[in-house]
């Protein structure tokens, strides 16, 4: 982690050999730091992917599954009927073995867990077990791309103007703090208690079911609108509502944190040192209040991205959103672990990459915070 | 000792204090009377039961109080037995071992919809020769409809509406609307209606038992569901399921996790260096999923999950917060001195350390009530409820899937969802006051 230290006298003499110093102190550390984080995420992908296994209780399952749907299919098809029993029963086996080889049975657990590790790490995401995408293919990278769009809208959307909005209305509010506005926030900042899906539920209520303006869910009409602009006031249209309730279950909480922390930063006596010069307001705010609450607003920003990846499970559930938390689930259902792992590993690198980018971003933002010492 | 007068002092300065620990002592208090007037075993088997326990009520009823506030007067469900004279009846025993049951309920209907069904549930003793049943309908016109006669074994059901004679009779496809109606305008008639149900036997110790069973628009004071089920028990015992999960989930890991924060920084080296590790692993792991997963593959049992629900909410970004703070208050006066006079560390950590950060521990552990209530039911909604317990969280559930808020039936969401955003509120409420109460730098804020 970086560290704030003191800013220490230089003498110029030595200035070229310090430059040379702090450019091997940035490498060394940062390769400790991707070591370190690399490692994280072998341990988190490998829990997940044991846990996604329930260590090996979900192969009972699936060989369980296997079997039954074979025997099924052969002794209801005429063809299977019309053989021989002893026929028959090597016919299932046969074909029990090859379902089970084609989802990988075959192998040791230990084996397979360190395959889909190894697949993991490289990217190489695989053919999911059950699910398909709607064009049809098995390739877990297709599956998870075709869902990315409908999350990155809806999540888009909603956490973007979450976030904007919040920093402005609390910027507002921490400059006029004790007036009515102020005080609705702060009264108002328990209901973010309750997760989106439980706004959804009340929004579905009313928008959809008594005053019968808004769909109850799904993203466009069916059947989908041919023409280009109908197609997009439709899925408008059905957007509304989760947007509506991701953005009321954490609007006021989120106002109200960055309401509080502005006004912390505004009580330094640097800020009434600006305001006594009779420096502008807006200068006041850029320079004095802002800049030193700079790398906090970078880091939710960040962590922001990583949730638009996500996705919001419950409520594109509710919502019937085709988005990616929802496949997940689906996934989950359907004991899809090239899914549940494809989808765990890219927002472990995500992370991993967004926690690293952030130790420079500091430094660069907050003079005070030197890489790597 | 006087700064925790002092911060009593104030929390009756806060309106939303006071206001959330009433909130929590009415929940405890609605907790306390769920747990003896429905001991636990009674709720599971009500809550589990099927048309067996439940026959007596209508489905997808509202509750029967929204007559009060609705122009439209939906009829109310009753049942009523000869067994507890309930339903009033005679039995006159006859020559040669013959005898007579008489029976005759009068009711009023004075609602504006027909009742779902009317059902009649029959018992008989006899050793060969079945009783013989006749039932009689009169109307506040006047009118006398004959419904229906027919011999009744030992157990014998007569379904009003799905006599396919007396639709015939009626020239109707609903003989529910029929009974109720003007033959003449179809319009419905409010008075009083009276069913008379004769019965003969033709052996001296043959007898009849009957019960009239009326399934309204509405019943009782929560409604029931697609199973005929009292809403009551879930809505009452959800409570207590909430309040339990919340508050151990809650307690457990924010008090687990100052612990290990307080050891880690206390020993530092490696114990630290790990918990670090296991902090940032624990990061990439995504926690909702795996809550899925397990209730999916493994257990969906309210103890399992709040298990995990534990060992995941550890080593969170509030172990950090912990840490730098006990990072502080390690190098304190008082702890020198705790160290000069010999106490050890495990004594530094659990009296010395821990102790202090108690007003710290109480807001945030408060605050985190919600959370994990609105998880309970976030996992039910996602059809991962516990499968015994019923649940706030498992009545929105079966309200979702058999499409409440589609098919009109508001009353099935709103019960449930109005109790979770009151404990919510609560909790939250009484959070963010006792944070401002324990740390004065955001109370001026």
């Amino acid at each position: 982690m970086a560290v704030i230290t003191q800013p220490t006298t230089e003498s110029p003499v030595a200035k070229k050999s310090t430059r040379y110093d702090s450019l091997l102190r940035i490498l060394r550390y940062s390769i400790a730091r991707l070591l370190t984080l690399f490692v994280t995420v072998i341990i988190g992908i490998y829990l997940t992917i044991i846990i996604a296994n329930m260590g090996g209780y979900v192969d009972e399952i699936m060989r369980g599954e296997i079997r039954d749907r074979v025997t099924q299919a052969i002794i209801n098809s005429p063809a299977g009927q019309a053989m021989e029993l002893e026929v028959r029963q090597q016919l299932i086996k046969d074909k029990i073995a090859s379902e089970e080889k084609r989802m990988g049975l075959d192998v040791p657990i230990a084996v397979r867990n360190a395959r889909y590790l190894a697949n993991a790490l490289t990217l190489n995401l695989g053919r999911a077990i059950n699910m398909t995408s709607d064009s049809g293919s098995k390739q877990v990278r297709l599956i998870l791309l075709e869902r990315l769009p409908a999350t990155l809208l809806l999540m888009g959307i909603s956490q973007l103007f979450l976030f904007f909005s919040s920093i402005l209305l609390a910027l507002n509010l921490s400059r006029q703090y004790g007036n009515f506005w102020d005080k609705l926030v702060v009264t108002l900042s328990p209901t973010s208690a309750a997760p989106p899906w439980f706004y959804g539920i009340f929004l579905i209520l009313i928008f959809a079911a008594i005053l019968k303006v808004l769909p109850f869910g799904g993203m466009v009409d069916s059947p989908p609108p041919s023409n280009p602009v109908d197609y997009s006031l439709s899925l408008l249209k059905h957007l509304i509502l989760p947007t509506l309730s991701l953005v009321l279950s954490s609007f006021f909480l989120s106002i109200y944190n960055y309401r509080t922390f502005f006004l912390i930063y505004s009580s330094e006596d640097y800020v009434d040192m600006a305001k006594a010069k009779g420096l502008p307001t807006r200068d006041v705010e850029r320079k004095y209040i802002l800049r030193p609450t700079l790398p906090n607003i970078i880091t939710n920003f960040a962590l922001l991205i990583i949730t638009l990846w996500t996705g919001a499970t419950i409520t594109e559930t509710v919502f019937l959103w085709p988005g990616l938390g929802r496949a997940l689930f689906q996934a989950i259902g359907l004991y899809d672990i090239p899914i549940i792992v494809g989808s765990t590993i890219i927002y472990a690198y995500l992370l991993a990459m967004t926690v690293f980018l952030l130790d420079f971003t500091y430094s660069l933002v907050d003079p005070r915070v030197k890489v790597g010492s | 000792m006087a700064t925790l007068k002092n911060s009593i002092q104030k929390f009756f300065y806060y309106p939303s204090a006071v206001f959330g620990s009433f909130v929590i002592f009415l929940l405890v208090l609605l907790a306390a009377y769920a747990m003896l007037k429905i001991p636990y075993h009674e709720a599971i088997r009500l809550w589990r039961g099927g048309e067996e326990v439940w026959y007596q009520n209508p489905k997808f009823a509202a509750p029967a109080w929204i007559n009060y506030f609705s122009s439209e007067k939906y009829a109310e469900s009753f049942a009523v037995n000869t067994g507890d004279g309930s339903l009033p009846s005679e039995f006159t025993p006859g020559a040669e071992g013959t005898g007579t049951l008489l029976a005759n309920y009068a009711f009023d209907f004075k609602y504006d919809t027909y009742p779902q069904d009317m059902l009649l549930y029959f018992t008989s003793a006899y050793a060969e020769k079945q009783p013989f049943i006749s039932l009689e309908w009169l109307t506040p016109d006047g009118r006398s409809v004959r419904i229906a006669n027919m011999a009744i074994g030992k157990e014998f059901t007569y379904r009003f509406a799905q006599d396919e004679k007396l639709k015939a009779r009626l020239k109707t496809d609903d003989n529910i609307a029929a009974l109720f109606s003007d033959p003449e305008t179809g319009s419905l008639i409010r008075g009083q209606y009276r069913l008379l149900i004769t019965g003969a036997t033709f052996e001296p110790d043959s007898r009849i038992g009957a019960e009239f069973v009326f399934h309204g628009q509405v019943y009782g004071l929560a409604g029931t569901d697609q199973a005929r089920r009292d809403l009551m028990i879930p809505l009452l015992w959800g409570a207590p399921v909430a309040l339990t999960f919340g508050l151990i989930a809650s307690l457990g890991s924010s008090v687990l996790t100052m612990i290990i924060a307080a050891l880690g920084t206390w020993y530092s080296g490696w114990i630290d260096e790990l918990i670090q590790r296991i902090t940032e692993v624990n990061l990439v792991l995504p926690f909702l999923s795996i809550l899925i997963m397990i209730g999916t593959f493994y257990s969906r049992s309210l103890w399992v999950i709040l298990g995990a629900t534990i060992a995941l909410s550890i080593f969170t970004g509030a172990i950090k917060g912990f840490r730098s703070i006990f990072l502080q208050v390690k190098e304190s006066m008082y702890i020198e001195a705790a160290r000069a006079y010999g106490a050890n560390g495990t004594r530094i950590v659990f009296f010395y350390l821990i102790p202090r950060m108690i007003p710290l521990l109480i807001p945030g552990l408060v605050s985190s009530v919600p959370a994990f209530v609105f998880l309970e039911a976030s996992l039910a909604v996602l059809g991962l409820g516990d499968p015994v317990l019923p649940t706030w969280g498992k009545i929105i559930q079966d309200a979702n899937m058999n499409g409440a808020l589609y098919r009109g039936y508001y009353y099935w969401i709103l019960e449930p969802t109005v109790l979770l955003m009151i404990t919510g509120l609560g909790f939250a409420m009484l959070g963010f006051a006792l944070d401002r109460i324990f740390n004065p730098k955001l109370r001026d804020a």
